[in-house]
């Protein structure tokens, strides 16, 4: 701040000709900043143009695009985790329940699920076809393995007709999610609860005695990755087109997880790398693409039963080579690169 | 037992803690398994008042501590801030109440830096919640400012450089850790502040100083303080009573000059001349 002070007496001409240059630099400085927020704000339209218009290369109702959906599906199911592992720093391994409601309500409420139900004169619940053998009556609110299917897609005025044959209109609409879940994690990060995360996540005692009431801070997290698990699990079923119960494993949260974990915890951009490149190597790498070069030197490789066995290898080669993901958050990476705030910062324990 | 006696030695009949003090504690006990770490303690604090509690280590003083700031439920006892009753209260609620405190050894959150750890600090005076943090309307987005020049303001006032306030709590050095840390405790504005040995690892300039700090905070902040300390000198400078503490039994309770010759403090603190009584 005090370069200048040292020539002091070097003359008034010499010292307004440095207070003249110190103002334009700091007048060039504030242009600076303009042009990079004007730069800035260019580089968002662009991308935001270009991942809206990106179906417009492919055909509407292409393999590919299929793929795409799903994947931005799961980048909303993966944000929504990201709120709950990588910014409250819990562990979550129900999600996958939450993913069921959302993809069960739509059954439910999308479809002709009750009018059937009532047409056959029974209120069928459990899970198979051994209940409907049974006397009395039945409430089957999950169609066992059968699932609920069809149901109808959704309709949304300018985005018509959701069809298999045209998939433009569900990439438009997984598009809108993810652009939620974006703007909510984002905002969550720089907030009052954001920061009551991630004391918590270093330091629950010290987080409690600085006013931060645990119970209420965790549960806020775990409802916020739930509404999002819950609604990305709606847009799938209608998608699929289905909702069976062999959908929702236990592996499914798994998948997510290692989404998360992938991308790197905590980091927003990383997670959405992380579910797009597990995605992908789920729905197109492991069933299409490996089998497809194995043929061509002679074998026949099929890994998709394997696939989490994948998964698995996968999150231990990142573990070993990249612990803090592939796009790490500043935190997250002190913690993992260079173990700060895995405890009090002072090596001693606390004595009591 | 000896016939010089404090007035506040534990096997008299429990005083009653006075009416108009901030927090008093009436025999609070604490064990753990079979272990009784604080036994019986009576104790109290006026507003405004700066009293520090002494004591041997492993004397009971943090348990002691650890149970008015709601991290331990006491076995028995009852202790309550301005009439309240906070016996067993969560800890945020106590904080929420105007009880803060620092920590033994510094536990800031050493991933966020110096201005977030205050911020932290004001979680409890802020009001913004799930979906005021998504939306951001004027509201918060006015707390979020203030709750921003508040901690900026308290950084200052525990004299941390403006050029460190946004590096991370584990950058910086023990001194300024230090400062932080005050300055997060007083960021939910508390009346009281409970300091657990704030001069470790100081040098005696600096103990000096914090000496002064603490007379600033309760003349200007009117806050009252409880320090648990090691140091002697701090401790008689800066005190108006101190309570003894010795193997969780209150041994003593008074005035600095008047503790500091009784029998059985020295004693505690040097062991039985001779080893015979």
């Amino acid at each position: 701040m005090s370069a200048g002070d040292g020539n002091l007496g070097a003359g008034g001409q010499n010292r307004m000709a440095r207070i003249r240059e110190r103002y334009g630099v700091l007048r060039r400085r504030g242009d600076a900043i303009w042009a990079r927020r004007y730069a800035r704000l260019a580089i968002v339209l662009v991308a935001a143009a270009a991942v809206i218009l990106f179906p417009y290369l492919f055909q509407p109702g292409s393999t590919f695009l299929f793929d795409l959906v799903e994947a931005v599906a799961f980048v909303v199911m993966a944000l929504g985790l990201n709120v709950v592992v990588g910014f409250a720093g819990l562990l979550d391994l129900g999600y996958v329940a939450f993913f069921a409601i959302g993809a069960y309500t739509i059954g439910w409420f999308g479809s002709g699920f009750f009018a059937y139900v009532n047409h056959t004169k029974g209120i069928h619940i459990l899970t198979s076809g051994l209940a409907s053998t049974l006397p009395g009556i039945h409430i089957n609110l999950t169609a066992g393995r059968q699932g609920i299917t069809p149901i109808d897609p959704g309709q949304l005025p300018g985005l018509n007709p959701f069809d298999p044959l045209n998939l433009r209109p569900w990439y438009w609409v997984a598009l809108g999610m993810v652009a939620i879940v974006l703007l909510v994690n984002v905002r969550l990060r720089d907030s009052r609860l954001g920061r009551a995360w991630v004391a918590l996540r270093e330091d629950e005692v010290a987080a409690a005695s600085m006013g931060v009431p645990l119970v209420k801070t965790k549960l806020m997290a775990y409802a916020t990755g739930a509404a999002f698990g819950g609604m990305s699990g709606a847009f799938i079923a209608s998608y699929l087109n289905t909702v069976n119960a062999d959908q929702f494993a236990f592996s499914f949260s798994i998948f997510v997880l290692a989404m998360v974990i992938l991308g790197g915890l905590g980091s927003i951009w990383g997670v959405v790398l992380g579910a797009i490149v597990l995605s992908f190597i789920n729905t197109w790498l492991i069933p299409s693409v490996i089998p497809n070069l194995s043929s061509k030197i002679g074998i026949k490789v099929d890994l998709t039963s394997l696939s989490y066995g994948i998964f698995g290898f996968l999150l231990v080669i990142m573990m070993v080579l990249r612990p803090q993901g592939l796009l790490p958050e500043r935190r997250r990476k002190l913690e993992f690169v260079e173990h700060v705030g895995t405890g009090p910062t002072d090596m001693s324990a606390e004595r009591v | 037992m000896t016939s010089a006696r404090t007035p506040a030695a534990g096997t008299e009949p429990a005083e009653q803690p006075s009416e108009d003090a901030l927090l008093s504690a009436q025999d609070v006990s604490k064990s753990f398994g079979g272990l009784l770490a604080v036994s019986d303690v009576t104790f109290s604090i006026p507003e405004r008042g700066i009293v520090s509690m002494i004591g041997p280590n492993g004397a009971g003083k943090t348990t002691f501590f650890n149970m008015l700031t709601g991290l331990y439920r006491p076995t028995s006892g009852v202790i309550s801030f301005r009439g309240r009753d906070i016996t067993r209260m969560r800890p945020d609620r106590i904080t929420a109440l105007g009880i803060a405190r620092t920590f033994q050894n510094i536990r800031l959150f050493g991933t966020m830096t110096a201005l977030e750890n205050v911020l932290v600090g004001e979680h409890a005076r802020m009001r913004a919640g799930l979906i005021g943090s998504i939306l951001r309307p004027p509201r918060v987005r006015r707390e979020e400012r203030s709750a921003h020049e508040k901690a900026q303001e308290l950084l200052g006032y525990v004299g941390l450089p403006a050029s460190v306030m946004g590096l991370l709590a584990v950058n910086l050095s023990y001194g300024d850790q230090r400062r932080v840390e005050i300055a997060r405790a007083l960021a939910s504005d508390p009346s009281l502040l409970l300091l657990d040995e704030p001069t470790a690892g100081m040098n005696a300039d600096e103990s000096a100083r914090l000496v002064a700090f603490m007379r600033q905070l309760r003349d200007e902040r009117g806050v009252a303080i409880l320090l648990i300390e090691h140091d002697m000198k701090v401790v008689m400078e800066v005190s108006e009573r101190v309570t003894v503490l010795d193997h969780g039994e209150k041994i003593a309770e008074g005035k600095p000059q008047t503790v500091a010759g009784d029998p059985r403090v020295v004693e505690a603190y040097l062991g039985k001349r001779g080893g015979t009584e």
